[in-house]
């Protein structure tokens, strides 16, 4: 079971990416689960989702505590939350920053400028650029899941081939 | 991915059921969580997709009061709802299975007020279990789309007669996305054809005074009805498991042959205790799950002799205790339980928790989740 | 003259008090609906008349549903009928109670969603079925079970309350007025859409007449102008032939009120406040029908 917690501010689209996550993992032939956790939050409020993979059905809907994987689509978000609480020894931390930051050594930690992505192909929806799909390469590149069914799982949702470009920028965006 | 498998919620997919359904009519109100059904019927029927009257309706009173008129002209119809609108449909309820309406609902788990809160419980249905209703509590997306469609077919069957409640837990289920099987049922659910359809070559009155003798009888014929559902239930679950594959039954087991201990739940918390049973086996327990799925018609052949259970109530009945616990111990006298009260407003209950619930269990008593010992 | 037609859609037997208004309103009602039509009925004295099972009074369907439902009942079966592409009537009968009180919501939710049904409500002013207790259409000044010294609150303006919808048809009537009643019953099954008629209904025991005077006391209130016959076409409001006569010169409501028992309170003041009440209503009337002219 690989667990995946994605922090993001309401309306940011940080559902829509844990869908295409899971979207992408089963394309591989994996089962897997997408799910936000439903608090009383609001447009701009930090909010968190939740993508698990496995190799047989998905049979928790409790919260993830030990997260494999952490993904941060906002930064600001850090500012009030603690995006690292439970990663496991090893894990993976995401995050959408032109900045270069650093996380204890425990981690693996991984940087990409999504957002410069987004403005570059000018990708807005409702005044916001779009960060939910160029994140889709980012995790391609990280393994997660192939980048063939990443852009397949942009593609039933987007029609917007600048979605599956994003992806593709940011995929090679992303340093090994 | 299996190119048949789609991502979807629950509430996603019971409306894709319901599509395949073919339902005549659909009166409906929104509330939170079922609301997503409920948009994406209207959607469809607004794209031309489903050839269906939405009737949007000023309150859950008038949703299932309109699904009774509907029906009782012979026609398909679906509603959904939770909670708080399922509670305002309650005097309805007992109207269209008293009237024997083959009504389908959707019916997403939710708490009830105050305070106000949005999140799992499954007190809202429980408290309609008197009603007539036969009550399905699924615990997949693909367990939710099945459920619907085999829904329509056990309702209308006319064994039955009975309207079917489909409960699905608030967000658990209605919100998460898993891929499911979007079964096209094809003469799975045969046409609808009610016995006593309103017919203008033929008037009746519906519903006049009863006479205590014959308002007797009518209820007699419920609970016949009611048991005749066992029958139909399993011969459709049957022909399902026949026909796509997938076989399900009124009580999941789950590592039951030869467990001595039995952890019973519904929906989401049913299905999660499976990872509970599988850690407790590695620590040499042997530990299996009974996932209730058909609460109305009750079953009466859950294997539970010599065994020890774990009931897990994600409700309560103040001043008695929970609801299935109750119904457990009332149908099986020599049931040897740990009553464990959990979940209710959505409380985070995780496969570590129901792991340690078996662990401490204390036979014959109630435990309340997260409450201080002394205060239990 | 209007061609009322011989046959009869109620058997010889309802359990109906003598004398009973609303049943006389129906008799005319289903004359004019004819045999392709369905009777919802809520709660309420009609849910009683038609009989015990398994008889019935009717010779069509007709189904009963709970107090606060008519009108929901109605609209889903009035869509699954159309949905069918049957043109059966969809008609509820229901009471003063089912209607402007317990019943209102789901009555303007089913106005406000156009559905293709025709709700009379038959309006005796009282829960008659439960033995006359006040509802929100008792009138000033009637005694009920509930307001044994008379009502001290006017009765609620369900027109007012309809014709906020903006109905292709809404009418009032009266029992005491069968012919008058009957038009208004082919005109609004004539037209799709929603359609509201309001019919003032005697009801000997709860009015304390004798059963032998529903048709005068009926005429009665309409000679004297306390309930004022009319029809409307959306904005086009046209006052019917007897209340157009009665207008010119209407009866002292005293005489109205006083062949009945539950007015015997009205006290000198309390009869000039009714007789106000009504003056003040033709005035208004008389000025609608005017801006529905164009006139005003």
């Amino acid at each position: 079971m690989y667990e995946i917690r994605i922090h993001s501010r309401g309306g940011q689209g940080g559902v829509t990416a844990a869908r295409m996550m899971a979207s992408a993992a089963v394309k591989d032939g994996k089962f897997a689960t997408a799910c936000p956790f439903y608090g009383a939050e609001r447009r701009g409020a930090p909010i968190v989702s939740f993508v698990r993979i496995d190799d047989t059905p998905v049979r928790i809907y409790s919260q993830i505590t030990r997260p494999d994987m952490v993904v941060v689509l906002d930064p600001t978000v850090m500012e009030t939350v603690n995006v690292l609480d439970g990663l496991k020894k090893g894990g993976i931390v995401f995050v959408n920053t032109h900045e270069s930051l650093t996380f204890p050594p425990e981690f693996k930690a991984y940087c990409a400028d999504i957002t410069g992505i987004a403005l570059a192909k000018n990708m807005f929806v409702a005044g916001s650029p779009i960060l939910n799909t160029p994140v889709i390469g980012a995790m391609a590149k990280l393994g997660i899941f192939s980048h063939e069914s990443g852009k397949l799982a942009i593609q039933e949702t987007f029609s917007d081939v600048r979605n599956v470009e994003a992806a593709e920028a940011a995929y090679n965006e992303v340093k090994l | 991915m299996k190119n048949n498998l789609v991502m979807g919620t629950g509430n996603k997919a019971v409306a894709a059921a319901v599509k395949m359904a073919k339902p005549t009519v659909v009166a409906a109100y929104p509330i939170t969580p079922q609301t997503e059904i409920i948009e994406s019927i209207a959607e469809y029927v607004e794209a031309g997709e489903m050839d269906a009257r939405y009737i949007p309706v000023e309150s859950e009173h008038s949703a299932m009061t309109a699904c009774i008129g509907a029906a009782a002209t012979g026609v398909r119809v679906f509603t959904a709802t939770s909670s708080h609108g399922l509670l305002y449909m309650h005097e309805m309820l007992h109207w269209a299975a008293g009237a024997r309406l083959p009504i389908v609902m959707g019916q997403v788990n939710r708490t009830i007020a105050p305070g106000w809160n949005t999140w799992a419980e499954h007190s809202d249905a429980l408290s309609q279990r008197d009603t007539g209703w036969l009550q399905v509590y699924v615990s997949t997306v693909q367990e939710a789309y099945d459920a619907a469609l085999m829904a329509f077919r056990i309702a209308e069957d006319n064994r039955a007669l009975l309207p079917v409640m489909i409960n699905m837990d608030g967000f658990l289920l209605s919100h998460i996305m898993q891929p499911y099987e979007m079964t096209e049922p094809g003469d799975f659910i045969p046409p609808i054809s009610l016995p006593h359809a309103i017919d203008m070559d033929d008037p009746h009155g519906y519903g006049a005074m009863s006479p205590s003798n014959v308002h007797f009888q009518f209820r007699f014929d419920m609970e016949k009805a009611q048991r005749a559902a066992r029958t139909v239930i399993s011969e459709t679950e049957e022909e399902f498991a026949k026909r796509f594959g997938r076989r399900y039954a009124p009580v999941e087991e789950y590592l039951c042959d030869d467990a001595g201990v039995i952890i019973v739940a519904m929906g989401t918390l049913g299905k999660e205790a499976e990872v509970a049973a599988d850690i407790l086996r590695k620590e040499g327990v042997k530990a299996g799950v009974m996932r209730i799925r058909w609460l109305r018609p009750f079953p009466l052949d859950m294997k539970i002799q010599g065994r020890e259970l774990v009931v897990i109530d994600r409700d309560y009945s103040f001043g008695f205790g929970g609801v299935v616990a109750g119904e457990i111990q009332a149908r099986y006298p020599e049931a040897k339980m740990a009553r464990i009260i959990a979940g209710l407003g959505g409380q985070e209950v995780t496969y570590d928790d129901i792991a340690e619930f078996v662990r401490t269990r204390k036979i014959g008593t109630e435990y309340w989740f997260g409450i201080a010992e002394e205060e239990q | 003259m209007t061609e009322i037609p011989k046959e009869e859609m109620l058997l010889k037997c309802p359990s109906t008090c003598a004398g009973c208004g609303s049943l006389l309103a129906l008799r005319y009602i289903l004359k004019a609906a004819g045999r392709d039509t369905v009777l919802v009925i809520p709660a309420c004295c009609n849910s009683v008349i038609q009989g015990v099972y398994p008889y019935m009074l009717h010779t069509i369907p007709v189904y009963n549903i709970a107090f606060a439902a008519a009108a929901a009942c109605a609209s889903g079966m009035s869509e699954a009928f159309r949905a069918k592409g049957k043109k059966t009537n969809v008609i509820v009968y229901a009471g003063d109670g089912g209607t402007a009180d317990i019943g209102i919501q789901a009555l303007s939710g089913a106005l406000e969603r156009e559905e293709d049904f025709l709700y009379i409500c038959y309006d005796n002013e009282a829960y008659g079925n439960t033995g006359m207790q006040r509802s929100g259409a008792t009138p000033l000044g009637a005694i009920t079970t509930t307001t044994p010294n008379g009502k001290r609150i006017v009765k609620k303006d369900l027109d007012r309350m309809i014709e906020a919808h903006n109905l292709p048809y809404q009418a009032t009537a009266c029992a005491s007025y069968p012919a008058d009643l009957y038009n208004k019953v082919k005109k609004a099954i004539s037209i799709p859409g929603p359609k509201f008629i309001h019919i003032l209904a005697p009801c000997p025991p709860g009015w304390k007449t004798p059963s032998e005077k529903t048709v005068e006391v009926g005429k009665l209130a309409v000679k004297s102008g306390i309930w004022v016959l009319w029809e409307k076409e959306y904005d086009k409001l046209t006052i019917s032939a007897p209340s157009k006569a009665a207008m010119k010169r209407p009866v002292p409501v005293t005489d109205y009120l006083s062949m009945q028992g539950r007015y015997k309170k009205v006290d000198a003041a309390l009869a000039a406040q009714i007789q106000a009440n009504v003056d003040k209503n033709l005035r208004k009337m008389e000025a609608e029908v005017k801006i529905s002219e164009g006139a005003l």
